[in-house]
């Protein structure tokens, strides 16, 4: 019987290629497959965040108000800090909570900062300002956050504001495939699934830069160090209805014993006609 | 020579067998509960704040005494599935492969001490029919969507939504959307009701991977003497008839927030509701009891049996 002398090291190589073909997909901005495909003469421009958007965020949507209803709809009482893990230092300062002064100071909108902005009740509406900043505008508080795609984390000595300064970066699904698969636990793989196309992903932003402001309405504060990671989540329903989720961390170790993770769902409203503006208020 | 079509068909079949797959997250792990958010929050018995319940929801709520918890026949009764959203522990989640095929068959949320264990089925098999048994931990199929996991719960039966405060019936559908990023999981819980929700109601969590966090594991059960009234008088059945329920106006009295609020209903958890009670509320006197801003206490199972009321709530029979 013949035996087909090149058979394995042609198999060898045939499985080399096979997986870096689709092993490539799981690593789409790393250096190793930018240089394979320019060594191609395959490289391409990348895509504007705008065009490459695996998730549509833009318009309006409203905050559902079914956690946190005590702290969140109404002012709280001053000292009533349940939930928040907070430093000695961080009570000390909560507990001289004034609104007259804030008022007084023209800090009003301490409590609208982007670290708590998105856990006032209220609507925000997403457009794109340009293809690679995505704005968010509040009614609650008429505040803008500008999410900028591919910029770099902010000089120290730029001026710290209440919404600061937000780099963000999509995250979207990833395929993998081939060697790759193998990467992955037995239970993922099956030459009977059809092939995918991966969809959806996430939106990944964080923000720093941050003028010092309150976590919540009765004076309990963050520093002008605290760091702001979020992510954004989208679910379209089959009945239609979208819901987005932001996964909120706020890490401050002057002020937090471990970082503030809370989770804030929205609805999609299909326009502006309820939509609001309102200035920032210290009392309400 | 004649080798090399064989050759060519059997790098072809290989490089096509490597079809791609998509890049399943894995959920498995034990996942610690922050305990930030008011999801697990029970002081006061009524507090329906943000809750959308109906006109129906909000009647069911109102004759709930806690003591019904305590009769015999009722203390194994488990919570319902969207427990994992509002009780006060974290979730352990393991998978289950096929044996044979090593397949994901699915993912298993561990129970608790008093929630039952929840199986989501990844394979696709069918749903039971509307008239099959309820249990308390119901059926759930899931499905990927990309790298989130939706997983669909029906057939539970009729139990707590939060703690104490408000129930779902046994027609209710819950609906988990599971994202992970990292060492945080955030889980988004759609309840739907038709019987005792007027609209959807949407609670969040997110959980942190974390090895040591403390899950108090889901055991045997054995019905206790937990009120001596209760078992020495077993026709009686704990409730509150309509405009008896004597906890309708503590969150009014210890926090000045309007009791129309109290009560829920969709409208509540809206942004332009504030508006609706902004003249009728004023701030209560700073915080001198249970204000937070402290180091927690780590999470304790309940004392007792699973409804073994706290002093003062439905440890006395009904006037």
């Amino acid at each position: 019987m013949r035996r087909l002398k090149a058979a394995p090291t042609l198999v060898a190589t045939t499985l080399i290629l096979s997986g870096l073909v689709l092993v490539g997909p799981i690593l789409p901005d790393g250096p190793g497959w930018a240089r394979l495909e320019a060594q191609r003469g395959n490289a391409q421009p990348p895509r504007a965040p705008r065009v490459a958007a695996p998730i549509d965020v833009t318009g309006y949507w409203v905050s559902i108000v079914t956690q946190d209803w005590r702290w969140r709809m109404v002012t709280p009482a001053k000292g009533d800090y349940v939930g928040i893990p907070m430093t000695v230092d961080s009570k000390k300062v909560a507990d001289t909570w004034d609104p007259a002064k804030d008022e007084a100071a023209g800090e009003q909108c301490k409590s609208y900062g982007a670290p708590a902005l998105m856990s006032v009740p209220g609507r925000v509406h997403i457009t794109w300002q340009d293809d690679n900043t995505l704005k968010v505008d509040s009614d609650a508080g008429m505040q803008t956050r500008l999410f900028h795609f591919g910029a770099a984390a902010a000089a120290s000595d730029t001026a710290k504001t209440w919404q600061g300064v937000s780099v963000a970066q999509w995250q979207p699904a990833r395929a993998i495939g081939g060697f790759g698969a193998l990467l992955l636990r037995p239970a993922e793989r099956s030459s009977t699934d059809k092939p995918p196309v991966p969809k959806g992903g996430s939106l990944k932003v964080v923000t720093t830069n941050l003028r010092p402001g309150y976590l919540r309405k009765n004076g309990v504060p963050y520093s002008a160090n605290a760091v702001l990671t979020e992510y954004w989540d989208v679910y379209k329903r089959p009945n239609g209805e979208e819901w987005l989720t932001i996964t909120t961390e706020v890490a401050d170790p002057q002020y937090l014993r471990e970082p503030r993770l809370i989770a804030l769902p929205f609805k999609k409203e299909p326009n502006g006609e309820k939509w609001d503006p309102t200035p920032c208020s210290s009392r309400w | 020579m004649h080798d090399k079509p064989r050759l060519i068909a059997l790098i072809a079949a290989l490089t096509l067998s490597a079809v791609p797959v998509i890049a399943q997250i894995d959920l498995s792990g034990s996942w610690r509960r922050p305990g930030q958010t008011d999801n697990s929050y029970s002081r006061e018995p009524v507090d329906l704040l943000g809750m959308p319940v109906s006109a129906d929801g909000r009647a069911k709520a109102l004759s709930y005494d806690i003591a019904s918890l305590s009769a015999t026949e009722r203390q194994c009764q488990m919570y319902t599935p969207f427990y994992a959203f509002t009780g006060p522990f974290g979730l352990q989640i393991s998978n289950e492969p096929d044996p044979i095929t090593q397949k994901l068959v699915a993912w298993k949320i561990a129970g608790w001490i008093d929630r039952d264990a929840t199986t989501i089925w990844m394979d696709g098999r069918p749903r039971p029919s509307k008239n099959a048994p309820h249990s308390h931990g119901g059926f759930t199929l899931g499905e990927w969507d990309g790298e989130a996991l939706t997983a669909v719960t029906t057939h539970f039966k009729l139990g707590d939504m939060k703690r104490h405060r408000g129930m779902s019936s046994d027609q209710a559908t819950l609906t988990y959307r599971f994202n992970r990023h990292g060492d945080i999981l955030t889980v988004t819980g759609i309840l739907e009701d038709p019987v005792y929700l007027a609209e959807p109601f949407v609670l969040t969590e997110s959980f942190r991977l974390d090895q040591a966090t403390t899950l108090f594991p889901l055991t045997a059960c054995e019905p206790i003497e937990e009120l001596p009234y209760l078992h020495e008088n077993p026709g009686i059945v704990p409730h509150y008839l309509p405009g008896k329920n004597p906890f309708i106006n503590e969150v009014t009295q210890k926090h000045n927030i309007p009791l129309e609020a109290v009560l829920g209903g969709p409208e509540t958890m809206y942004p332009e509701y504030r508006k609706k009670i902004k003249d009728k509320y004023v701030m209560p006197p700073p915080c001198k009891e249970g204000c937070g801003g402290q180091p927690p206490a780590p999470p304790s199972p309940p004392a007792g049996g699973r409804g073994a009321p706290t002093a003062g709530r439905g440890a006395t029979p009904p006037r």
